[in-house]
């Protein structure tokens, strides 16, 4: 029923990385934790605003958080 | 389990015994009485009042279990937003069918125990399906 997506995001390496909890992620840009969780797990494209602002809540560009595998 | 979803769940899970009892209770009346000596109004107002009420309640006891300490209590942000616009989307084709249905039935001068409950059961399944595509969202995954 639900198309996954292709887009891959590194965002819990990242976080962990930087000493953050999903829920102090979720509220640096305003989402719930469920929906970090979600992002994180890839049941959930996040919109370009919310992706930049995660990118810069973990102080990262973007392509580093988010990638689109080319066509094969 | 974020709050809208636990709202959701709650709808879900109070709307389907009240839209059942509801049937249960006016349609087998039809093996032995005229339609248009059946009350279908009283049973109508009581299942959407205790459906309201249930729901509410069920979600307000749930979250006080479960949202002890939760910073997104009440919380709605875009994720909530997008999943809500969907099952409204999933739903409005029921009500739609419901509302072509009942406009046939006033068209061919039908009972207004038949156009009362069409509509009842767009508006049922409208919420039901709705909330079961809205929770399929939450737990499957939404793009």
């Amino acid at each position: 029923m639900v198309r996954p997506t292709r887009v891959i995001n590194h965002i819990r390496t990242l976080r962990e990385a930087a000493g953050r909890t999903q829920a102090d992620l979720a509220a640096s840009v305003g989402v719930t934790r469920q929906t970090l969780i979600a992002i994180e797990q890839g049941r959930y494209s996040p919109t370009l605003e919310l992706a930049f602002q995660l990118a810069n809540a973990l102080d990262r560009p973007l392509t580093d958080v988010f990638a689109y595998p080319e066509e094969p | 389990m974020g709050y809208i979803e636990r709202v959701t769940w709650s709808q879900v899970i109070v709307s389907a015994p009240v839209g059942i009892a509801y049937f249960l209770i006016v349609l087998p009346q039809l093996a032995g009485t005229s339609p248009d000596d059946i009350d279908w109004i009283t049973p109508m107002l009581w299942s959407i009042g205790v459906g309201i009420v249930a729901s509410i309640a069920l979600s307000i006891v749930w979250g006080i279990v479960a949202g002890r300490g939760d910073r997104d209590a009440h919380l709605k942000d875009q994720r909530d937003r997008e999943i809500e616009h969907f099952g409204d989307r999933v739903g409005q084709s029921f009500l739609t069918i419901g509302g072509i249905a009942a406009l046939i039935l006033a068209m061919v001068d039908a009972a207004h125990f038949w156009i009362g409950v069409t509509l009842f059961t767009g508006f049922f399944l409208s919420a039901f399906v709705g909330g079961l595509a809205r929770l399929g969202a939450y737990r499957a995954g939404f793009q």
